[in-house]
């Protein structure tokens, strides 16, 4: 009987640990959100928001920060949406599964391992230097896009696997062509699962910073950006710099910084859960 | 009986095209990323020889004439993931199996969205809390000169880690056959001797994948690194190095890239670096990416 006690006393203590190494990995997470909503939300004026940065950036507002970021976001939904979507639709619509499917699935593995920083140093030597594009929105956005990709494919495909076969067959008896079977049939059945990858790439490209570096960000610009082969600022970019390259930056500036793109990051993050949730429920097969 | 006319079949088989171009994407990005890394480390390696750079433990990059030894860089970056592995491991492992195995229904709902939202927040966010809460507080609790070390970096990295060990171990976990866990409990065993002896080294080849794709996202994370651990080119040989600031591949080349004339030596060299970082995270994902396909082949 002691021997069963002393099992329970163990499973307690085991469990005790258990429940705290979650407390410990969670903790952290609610006091990070906690400072960053307190300290920041001080800094969120309107003022900070739409106005250009002042007096060697110290005060004043972020707004170039902000719309750089909105431009690269949209070049690289521009880019990795269309690729990335039909390249699923190649794996899952076209290709015969075989030796350059899986080839295709590692490469795709691989690329979301390969580090930012290292599509930084790809985007500077392909796209800024080789292709001759400078320090631009589209260099950056290409890069991003890249980067990007796996995200993209991978949420697609899972939602182009889940459209049931006999749709396509159903199609396909009918003598549409498998153009027609894809455009008509399967993508708008698996629509949901392509903006929810759009949404996820949107946040990662959002926050990116270190594939930005080289590619399309500035320290400071006097003006707004004019064309796609200008200089941007953007806001993961900034935050690096007002935190660690100016001396004498006021605390709210930072904190406010950090807060914006944050939200913006998480705004996007949540509304894939979301759609991935809605879609999940209201799937009719 | 479809009429298909010429327009159409020649518009199937341009979209077919179009189609594989996008599909074999990958793969040309993979290439392209090895061909551009390794077309300017080689201009380096023409007059600096592989071996002085690898086990360099010098890197002068700007003296004249420039010396480029990564060891100590190499080191740094292993030192910071060593610590990050050593916290996040334990935790990441312990939270995964009281997710999966003791927490109740309510509090594992909580939980795991809680820790999703780590993997949202940009590493540059990340590394700006470590450099204003956590740097002066290892600073104080160490009575350092600095808070920026190479402890203060392996906190943050373990942080970073954890939602990927803690979402793909607990899959592995989920997926071990519930009639083992019947089957053990039967036999008189209590919940914990069931998870230590029957689930655990049932998950445990999803439970090292989970391991090693933290490792390959701690070595490649750059702006944590770059914000939080000062940067100092030196060896962490010493017994206290994790206490002082290190340097790491991917923080050099953050760092020295925006500084460097493009096409000079220096900017060779950090393109070398990027390829080594290249080929270190290839190997450690590969390795991860055989160990999840074996397992799951094996189910």
């Amino acid at each position: 009987m002691s021997h069963v006690r002393k099992q329970l006393v163990y499973e307690k203590i085991a469990h005790t640990f258990l429940g705290l190494a979650a407390a410990l990995t969670a903790a952290p997470v609610i006091i990070i959100i906690v400072f960053l909503l307190v300290k920041g939300s001080a800094a969120l004026t309107p003022e900070f928001l739409t106005g250009m940065p002042r007096e060697g950036m110290k005060s004043g507002g972020i707004f170039p920060a902000i719309l750089g970021t909105f431009y690269l976001v949209i070049g690289t939904v521009l880019f990795s949406v269309p690729v990335g979507t039909l390249a699923a639709i190649y794996l899952t619509e076209y290709a015969k599964q075989g030796r350059l499917t899986r080839t295709i699935r590692l490469a795709i593995a691989n690329m979301a391992g390969v580090p930012s920083v290292v599509y930084g140093l790809f985007g500077l030597g392909l796209f800024v230097l080789f292709l001759k594009m400078g320090t631009s929105l589209l260099a950056g956005s290409l890069t991003l896009g890249i980067l990007v990709l796996p995200v993209v494919i991978t949420a697609a495909e899972e939602a182009l696997l889940a459209v049931p076969q006999s749709f396509r067959q159903a199609s396909l008896a009918l003598g549409a062509t498998r153009w027609q079977t894809t455009r008509k049939v399967v993508l708008p059945n698996s629509i949901s699962g392509i903006i929810t990858g759009t949404v996820l790439a949107i946040g990662r490209a959002a926050g990116e910073t270190a594939a930005i570096m080289f590619t399309v960000a500035a320290f400071f610009l006097p003006a707004l950006p004019s064309s796609p082969f200008s200089q941007a600022m953007a806001l993961p970019y900034h935050l690096y710099t007002v935190s660690t390259q100016v001396p004498g930056m006021p605390e709210a500036i930072k904190w406010g910084t950090a807060l914006v793109l944050l939200l913006l990051v998480l705004l996007f993050t949540l509304t894939a859960a979301l759609v991935r949730a809605r879609f999940r429920r209201k799937k009719r097969w | 009986m479809v009429k298909v006319n010429k327009f159409q079949k020649f518009r199937e088989a341009l979209i077919g095209k179009l189609i594989l171009l996008c599909g074999v994407t990958s793969i040309a990005v993979m290439a392209l990323i090895f061909l551009f890394l390794f077309r300017d480390a080689f201009s380096l390696f023409g007059h600096y020889s592989p071996i002085d750079f690898l086990t360099g433990q010098n890197w002068y990059p700007i003296s004249s004439p420039p010396v480029f030894g990564i060891l100590p860089l190499i080191l740094g970056s292993l030192l910071v993931t060593l610590i990050a592995v050593v916290i996040a491991v334990p935790l990441g492992i312990g939270t995964a199996i009281y997710i999966a195995e003791v927490a109740p229904a309510w509090l594992r709902e909580s939980l795991k969205p809680i820790i999703e939202i780590v993997a949202g927040i940009p590493s540059v966010v990340l590394g700006f809390i470590g450099l204003i809460l956590l740097a002066p507080w290892i600073q104080k609790l160490f009575s350092l000169n600095t808070g920026l070390t190479a402890l203060t970096g392996g906190i943050m990295l373990a942080f970073m880690a954890l939602p990927t060990i803690i979402s793909i171990a607990e899959d592995a976990i989920n997926a071990v056959p519930l009639s083992y866990r019947e089957g053990s409990l039967a036999m008189g065993a209590t919940g914990w001797q069931t998870t230590r002896r029957v689930v655990v080294p049932a998950a445990m080849s999803g439970i090292s994948a989970a391991v090693m794709l933290g490792i390959g996202r701690a070595i490649g994370e750059t702006m944590v690194v770059l914000m939080v651990t000062g940067n100092a080119a030196v060896m962490p040989t010493a017994l206290d190095s994790a206490l002082h600031p290190v340097r790491t591949l991917t923080g050099t080349i953050a760092q020295e890239m925006g500084e460097t004339v493009f096409q000079s030596p220096h900017y060779y060299a950090l393109f070398a670096i990027g390829l080594t970082l290249f080929l270190i995270t290839f190997a450690v994902n590969w390795v991860a990416d055989a160990v999840l396909y074996r397992y799951r082949e094996s189910e």
